[in-house]
């Protein structure tokens, strides 16, 4: 029993970091119809930038909220400058696009910070908490009260407010959106800007675990790709979940099987989902019209 | 020009053969050898790959993965199972080409962005399975690859290979030729325009996707043994989603559904960061910058954007 709560602890952590990728891909999917494959350079950039900036003498909590803004300039630009200018391009060449994006923002960050690893140190001390057994480190709650307040905020903006709301009809029907007078290209904006955040976020809070370094970014963007997938593209609850159960996968392979087949464990039941539910756990189910 | 030039089949040939001839006379030296035959593999990859998402409409992240069951088929035979290396990419293209199959209807079924994690996770797990079966693979730090012989000659070195991985593109290239102005062509890019209108117009969706998986599969593969033998040695990144990525990279950078296309776009994403090299940490910057800048502009690829953009200027 404490083992297997040990092990869901750590799936509980790296899936909220998970969880937070896939809903990045979720915000622009559904405002842009684009995969965004340089979400992972998102959490690397809040990683670095917060070192970095901290290193320069910013204290640290205003070093994370320039990265985090620093993030959400970097979206921006990656709307502006790549994406808007490719409008009405093939779906997978507006994804080869990301990913240019993506080797770019890696070589910008070995350039303007460096190779090396960094951490940051744990925000409130690293003495271990025991539950029922199974011990739980003070950064891991910091990473999954930062989702679950993230998840709870979006919701809030998602359906409280009338911003929110406009960037849900865009994702519906821009056309229909543009019609009763919503600026797409503001929803464009926002959306961008906004995935950047969070995926910011991500990588703040989980730097003094992981650690974090300018190639940080693609194994995330991986796995919350598959995250996102597993729940059903498109779906905010379905990030979530599937973050959280990407995450507990792969720490139930890795405690259980092998460490090695950690990756394959998750991996394994995301074909085996896809195979049962093409379009993921929580995916709108597939009708074309012709 | 007669006709028959400008024929893809014939006047395409010939042109690629003859750029390969001057690419040899050229070539100051083997590093250009080497770069131009693993341009010359990865095309072989891209040909068939091509034929999958420019022809068929099905993305596929995990080709990588064929590529190297097709690499570990050409170390693993010979060394573990006395398969001579000859006969040992012959096996391998057979075996990547069953498992294509078996897995072909399940995964084909899946569209779009579901289909590309499917096809990824597939090429994961072709990657940790050579990874870390060490006992037959070598592991993470990978294995040598006995030579192939041929009447007992020891098929090593860059011109060798050279001529072996042009005639083999030369081949894929016709017989993939072949293919698209078949029947089962025409019903690969009906499926392509709309599968339900193809499904519609009685075309067996499900089996012309189950062919252009199985054959690029086996493309891959090929290209895979061949890689392994000319180098001499294998390792798992060649399996990796790495490769995968930059393998979809090289068909969409150089056109979808341009077979000359792809190969462009092999020779551009192969070359460029080996002459990126000399900017040294700026280098990913301007790959980064470049892909981005080529899709932008010319987002059909280069080859079918650049020739659209002759024939307006032709046509004023």
């Amino acid at each position: 029993m404490e083992t297997f709560l040990q092990f869901l602890f750590g799936g509980l952590t790296v899936g909220a970091v998970y969880a937070m990728v896939a809903l990045g891909f979720t915000i622009i999917y559904n405002a842009s119809d684009v995969i965004n494959f340089a979400q992972g350079e998102f959490v690397m950039l809040g990683g670095m930038c917060t070192v970095f900036f901290s290193l320069w003498g910013l204290p640290l909590p205003l070093a994370a909220v320039a990265a985090v803004i620093a993030a959400s300039l970097v979206g921006v630009a990656l709307n502006k400058l790549a994406i808007e200018p490719a409008r009405g391009a093939n779906v997978v060449t507006l994804i080869i696009i990301t990913i240019g994006a993506s080797i770019f923002l890696r070589g910008l960050a070995q350039v303007v910070f460096d190779k090396q690893f960094h951490r940051l140190p744990s925000f409130s001390g690293d003495q271990p908490i025991d539950v029922l057994g199974a011990t739980l480190t003070p950064q891991s709650l910091w990473v999954m009260g930062g989702a679950a307040v993230i998840v709870v905020v979006l919701w809030y903006f998602f359906t409280r407010t009338t911003f929110g709301k406009s960037i849900l009809a865009t994702s519906h029907n821009r056309l229909a959106a543009r019609l009763v007078g919503i600026n797409v290209e503001v929803v464009l904006l926002a959306s961008f800007a906004l995935s950047a955040a969070i995926g910011a976020l991500a990588g703040i809070l989980v730097t003094p675990i992981t650690l974090t370094s300018f190639d940080a970014g693609t194994m995330l963007a991986l796995k919350g790709f598959a995250a996102a997938i597993l729940g059903g593209m498109g779906n905010p609850l379905g990030a979530v979940v599937g973050g959280l159960l990407v995450g507990i996968a792969e720490a139930m392979g890795a405690g259980y099987l092998s460490s090695e087949y950690k990756d394959a464990v998750a991996f394994l039941i995301i074909l085996c989902v896809l195979f049962v539910m093409p379009s993921g756990l929580f995916g709108r189910r597939g009708t074309e019209r012709v | 020009m007669p006709a028959w030039l400008m024929q893809p089949r014939t006047g395409g040939l010939l042109l690629l053969a003859a750029i390969m001839v001057l690419v040899y006379l050229a070539a100051p030296n083997n590093f250009y050898l080497d770069v131009a035959i693993q341009i010359g593999l990865n095309a072989i990859v891209v040909v068939g790959l091509n034929l999958l998402i420019g022809y068929a409409g099905q993305i596929s992240l995990g080709h990588a993965g064929f590529f190297g069951l097709g690499a570990y088929a050409s170390a693993v035979l010979p060394a573990h199972f006395g398969v001579p290396p000859l006969a040992a990419p012959v096996v391998g293209m057979l075996s990547v080409g069953l498992l294509a199959f078996l897995v072909a209807r399940p995964i084909l079924r899946l569209k779009g962005h579901y289909l590309a994690m499917a096809t990824l996770g597939l090429g994961i797990l072709v990657f940790m399975l050579l990874t870390n079966e060490s006992q037959l693979t070598g592991g993470p730090d990978g294995m040598a690859v006995e030579r192939l012989r041929i009447f007992g000659e020891r098929i090593s070195g860059k011109d060798w290979w050279y001529l072996i991985t042009a005639a083999m593109l030369l081949l894929s290239v016709w017989l993939t030729l072949n293919l698209i102005d078949s029947p089962t062509g025409r019903a690969l890019r009906a499926l392509h325009d709309s599968q339900i209108a193809a499904q519609v117009a009685g075309v067996d969706v499900a089996r012309f996707k189950v062919i252009a998986f199985v054959y690029s599969a086996m493309l891959a593969s090929l290209a895979g043994s061949m890689s392994a033998l000319y180098s001499g040695f294998v390792t798992p990144d060649k399996a990796g989603f790495i490769h995968s990525i930059e393998l979809v990279i090289m068909v969409v950078l150089g056109g979808m559904g341009s077979t000359f296309g792809g190969i462009l776009g092999a020779a551009v994403l192969t070359s460029l960061p080996q002459f990126l090299t000399v900017f040294a940490e700026y280098e990913h910057m301007i790959l980064g910058a470049i892909l981005m800048a080529v899709m932008i502009f010319l987002r059909r690829g280069i080859l079918p954007s650049t020739l659209d953009l002759l024939a307006r200027r032709r046509t004023g």
